[in-house]
């Protein structure tokens, strides 16, 4: 099958490739640009696994096509800790609020949280909980990933955090 | 002594032992997208592996046309069953001691069974090529209804077992029967039944669901033609198992075969076994001398590997008029699909389902438990609990809701009357079970302190009472899941798989500089070993939990170890972790009495070093231990400080729990709201607080999923119509109620560190719970028993049939 050379730039630098039509964009992340943190638990864009983050939206990447990214600036999950390599508000909230177990869903929710708290700064947990409700955890039962959020959403927002009562 | 000298607080601060909310040791690299999965895996020269499957749940195959898929280009083979005959692999034992089809030989047996293997240069024209095989089948009469496959017209499934009247459990009845297993005394039962004041029977199931963890199952294989070595990564809870299974049916020398479990995007029971994937992609490698790697899909997941459950369950239980339970009889008709796949221990065949006496007093209990061949997948496996231990607490506590109901009583209170009581710990059941110890009353009493429990009795009299006069369209429904699981499998007198014993294994070696590497059988999916085994070593041995790297996984440098699965983890490899530093502690002793110039005796232990008794400033940190354990040890002695422990549990472990779902239903239309799940769970000792809440938390939304909806269901043709997450119900956080923990202590008495495993206990005990509480919100409409699972349109169709919403 003819292959269509497309760039894009990811998490800052500059990949380029070739890419059949079909090729989906999750493939080409985790097969040519080497960027495996980003999963695939489906292929009916259900999970979520695969999110990442396209021109400033969501995008699950099991389904969009590669050369649909052509010229497109993505950020995965290795794009996601701060410039100095230590650990973003988020990651940090994800670890400290037990956010995670098997870790296979926390790229795609890391991914999308980033997203929703440059939309929503200070979203309610009924936000939160809608805001991530295209991506499945299967460990965790969401409960601490909604406080990893609220941590991070504390922190960057400079106020100090309060775990709820369980 | 000066004011740098930490405080004792200080110095068991540090070591971030047990009972200390650790931070995760395995987040650092997960939320940073560098965890290393399976499907991360990439090889020089590596293939791709992909099935052709069938779409007939029950026919012949007549004939597979290879030709035109070996012409699409990077097709590089196709395998089937006569290729896998060459190698004597077309057919492979499961661990339950049928045999399964690797690929469809002669005939397919439930939709999506594995019909021919396509090799090629990726997984697109791996794809490519799939498309391009052609079967020809015959279609055959398809058997789903477990109930029909013992008619003596039904049609046979399994025509290789043909003659064979009995199986590797005993006598079969029927062309499609499989085992019959029965536990207890079946005459003194049946006398306690004829002596009843009360009694009640109701067929309950416990339908056919799926462990789906995120990452489906994969593997990698790579055969070396040279060094004729075989090494496999793969998504293995159990990859010791997998490498001795490997050995044996592929004639390789077991230490030729390297198996490699990395991280795992959970399990939940789904990667126990063996499946067709694995030895395809092995025969693959063999076969075209490249690394070749396997990863299914989420509808070859759902359809094809390992589904859970598929219990039918008619329970009898006999009372007196005041509520004293008397006898316990059950039935089980067990659906296990077209081949036996059950992973249970092997002596086992209904896995420890005689666990159904539940927390309960029954004096006498019979069980009798039929497993069948149907046209659906095999599998079988314990979906988040231990071997069939949610179908018996799901049985049981359906169960006693019906008792307490026709007795008019209020469901804890029987449950009160009947629990055996703290003092008859160690309690032998009716069927069997030594259990290690309880205090349930305590547990329940909590519970119902917790929630206020006669507050929402009160407040849902009023509501029915409301619910009469018209003045609303809500039912409430409280639901008690009170349940006692068994864990820990297990002790060698009756546990085992394929012979091996079900022990487990510890290696611990520390370094010079006061730090150490432990070496695990057990292998984490999720469930945050590498933090939780390390902070067992801290509180043993006094080195920092952060200086310990617990290592999985890796069947070359790992002991010997059964995995992880069925809650076993903590009651046996936790158990040979401490067993390993205690040895290690011992002989650390006598190199502190030699460095310290004192008898042994005249040493205590003092957090993270030996003391001399009554001279508390003399002596040795277990840091400045492990420096003069590589060069000054007392004369005689090996320098050097490790151990191994393989650890056969003396018995299992009973973790225990009082759950409550409180759940409103709208009747015209069956929306229902859990307004509040309370939790309380003993698991004994409390290794890490943080990790129990949070497995408490996965577990509770797993058992919420199955109760409200989540299911493998068939049509009459055999035809998977939930096989994609579009129909198979997957919660999202918005869903997902809140979760309510709670907890007491009951250590084991026979566990080094008194723990019993907790992470299956919510699924186990949650789908009882918001079961009872559906069917506790209908029973004042005249409910008894509404199967599971509980979706919208499950709760308007019993409105509707109770006559409460116009037909």
């Amino acid at each position: 099958m003819p292959k269509t050379h497309i760039t894009m730039k990811v998490n800052g630098s500059e990949v380029e490739g070739l890419a059949e039509p079909r090729t989906l964009l999750v493939h080409f992340l985790r097969e040519q640009a080497q960027l495996t943190g980003t999963h695939i638990g489906c292929e009916t864009s259900h999970c979520g696994a695969c999110t990442i983050d396209i021109d400033g939206m969501s995008v699950k990447s099991c389904t969009m096509l590669a050369v649909q990214a052509n010229g497109a600036e993505i950020t995965t999950i290795e794009g996601m800790a701060n410039a100095d390599g230590t650990l973003s508000p988020l990651q940090e909230g994800f670890r400290m609020m037990h956010g995670l177990q098997c870790g296979f869903c926390t790229p795609g929710m890391i991914v999308r949280a980033h997203r929703l708290l440059k939309e929503n700064p200070s979203p309610t947990e009924a936000e939160i909980r809608a805001g991530i409700s295209g991506n499945i955890c299967r460990c965790t039962g969401y409960q601490n990933i909604v406080k990893a959020i609220q941590y991070a959403a504390a922190k960057i927002n400079g106020v100090e955090f309060q775990e709820a009562a369980e | 002594m000066n004011d740098l000298t930490p405080t004792r607080e200080q110095r068991e601060a540090a070591l971030e032992g047990m009972g200390c909310r650790r931070k995760r040791v395995e987040d650092i690299r997960f939320t940073q997208g560098k965890g290393n999965y399976v499907d991360d895996v990439k090889l020089p020269g590596m293939l791709h592996g992909d099935f052709v499957r069938s779409p007939h749940a029950h026919a012949r195959v007549k004939a597979i046309h290879t030709e035109e898929a070996l012409k699409v280009p990077g097709v590089l083979a196709v395998i089937t069953a006569e290729t896998l005959k060459t190698v004597n692999l077309a057919w492979m034992p499961t661990l339950a001691g049928d045999v399964q089809m690797v690929l469809a030989d002669g005939k397919v047996l439930f939709q999506n069974q594995e019909v021919a293997f396509v090799v090629a240069t990726d997984r697109y024209a791996a794809d490519d090529g799939v498309s391009k095989v052609v079967v020809d089948y015959e279609p055959l009469p398809v058997l789903v209804d477990p109930f029909k496959a013992m008619d003596p017209d039904a049609p046979v499934l399994r025509e290789d077992l043909a003659g064979k009247t009995s199986g590797a459990h005993g006598p079969r009845k029927h062309h499609n029967h499989i085992f019959e297993w029965t536990v207890g005394d079946k005459d003194l039962t049946d006398a306690a039944f004829k002596k009843a004041d009360v009694t009640i029977k109701e067929m309950i199931s416990y339908h056919r669901t799926h462990p789906s963890p995120l990452e489906t199952c994969q593997c990698v294989c790579s055969f070396d033609k040279v060094k004729g070595e075989l090494t496999i990564w793969g998504t293995f809870q159990a990859p010791h198992v997998i490498r001795t299974v490997v050995s044996l049916i592929a004639k390789l020398p077991e230490q030729k075969i390297h198996v490699i479990a990395p991280d795992i995007g959970g399990g939940f029971g789904n990667k126990v076994g063996a499946y067709p994937g694995y030895i395809c992609a092995a025969v693959a490698s063999i076969v075209t001398g490249k690394p070749v790697k396997w990863v299914e899909d989420r509808i070859e997941n759902l359809t094809a590997t390992a589904f859970a459950r598929d219990y039918h369950m008619t329970t009898e239980i006999a009372a007196t008029k005041d509520g004293k339970v008397t006898g316990l009889r059950v039935h089980v008709l067990a659906d296990h699909g077209g081949f036996d796949a059950c992973a249970d221990p092997s002596k086992w065949p209904a896995g420890f389902f005689n666990i159904v006496t539940g927390s309960y007093d029954f004096p006498v209990a019979h069980l009798a438990v039929d497993g069948v061949y149907t046209n659906k997948a095999p599998g079988g496996v314990a979906y988040r609990c231990s071997f069939r231990v949610t179908e018996a607490a799901y049985c049981i506590e359906r169960a006693m809701d019906i008792l307490a109901q026709k007795l008019g009583m209020d469901p804890a209170e029987l449950r009160l009357k009947n629990f055996i009581k703290p003092e008859q710990f160690p309690y032998h059941s009716a069927l069997g079970w030594e259990y290690d110890s309880g205090d349930y009353h305590t547990a329940m009493r909590k519970m119902m302190e917790s929630v206020d429990y006669a507050g929402l009795r009160k407040e849902q009299a009023e509501k029915r009472a409301a619910f009469k006069r018209g003045e609303t369209r809500e039912i409430m429904g409280i639901g008690i899941g009170f349940f006692t699981e068994i864990v820990g499998a297990g002790p060698s007198k009756n546990c085992d798989i394929l012979g091996i014993a079900m022990f487990d294994s510890c290696e611990i070696r520390l370094h010079p500089t006061g730090a150490g590497i432990a070496r695990m059988g057990t292998k984490s999916q999720g469930q945050g070993h590498e933090t939780t085994w390390a902070q067992i070593i801290a509180s043993e041995i006094g080195i920092p939990a952060d200086n310990i790297m617990v290592e999985e996984g890796n069947t070359d440098t790992a002991p010997y170890g059964l995995g992880t699965y069925g809650s076993r983890s903590t009651p046996v490899a936790g158990a040979a972790i401490a067993m390993a530093a205690r040895k290690i502690k011992a002989k650390a002793q006598m190199i502190a009495a030699y460095k310290l110039e004192v008898h042994e005796d005249d040493l205590e232990w003092d957090i993270d070093g030996f003391r001399v008794k009554g001279l508390p400033e003399k002596a040795m940190s277990m840091k400045d231990i492990c420096w003069a354990a590589y060069n000054s040890v007392p004369p005689g002695m090996e320098p050097g400080l490790e151990a191994v422990s393989y650890y056969d549990p003396p018995n299992m472990t009973y973790p225990f729990g009082a759950y409550l779902c409180v759940m409103d239903i709208d009747v015209d239309t069956g929306v229902y709201k859990v307004r509040r799940f309370y939790a309380l769970d003993d698991c004994g000792t409390r290794i890490n607080p943080m990790i129990i809440e949070g497995q408490v938390h996965g577990g509770l939304t797993e058992a919420f999923a199955i109760a409200m909806g989540q299911e493998i269901r068939y049509d009459s043709e055999g035809n998977v119509v939930t096989g994609s997450f579009m129909d198979f119900f997957m919660p999202t956080a918005v869903e997902t109620p809140h979760w309510e923990t709670d907890y007491t202590v009951t250590p084991s008495p026979h566990h080094p560190i008194g723990a019993k495993g907790v992470g299956e206990s919510p699924n186990v005990g949650g789908v009882p719970a918001f079961s009872n509480a559906v069917n506790d919100a209908f029973s004042f409409l005249g409910a008894t028993h509404i199967q599971m699972p509980h979706d919208f349109w499950r709760n308007w169709q019993a409105a509707k049939n109770l006559g409460v919403v116009a037909a």
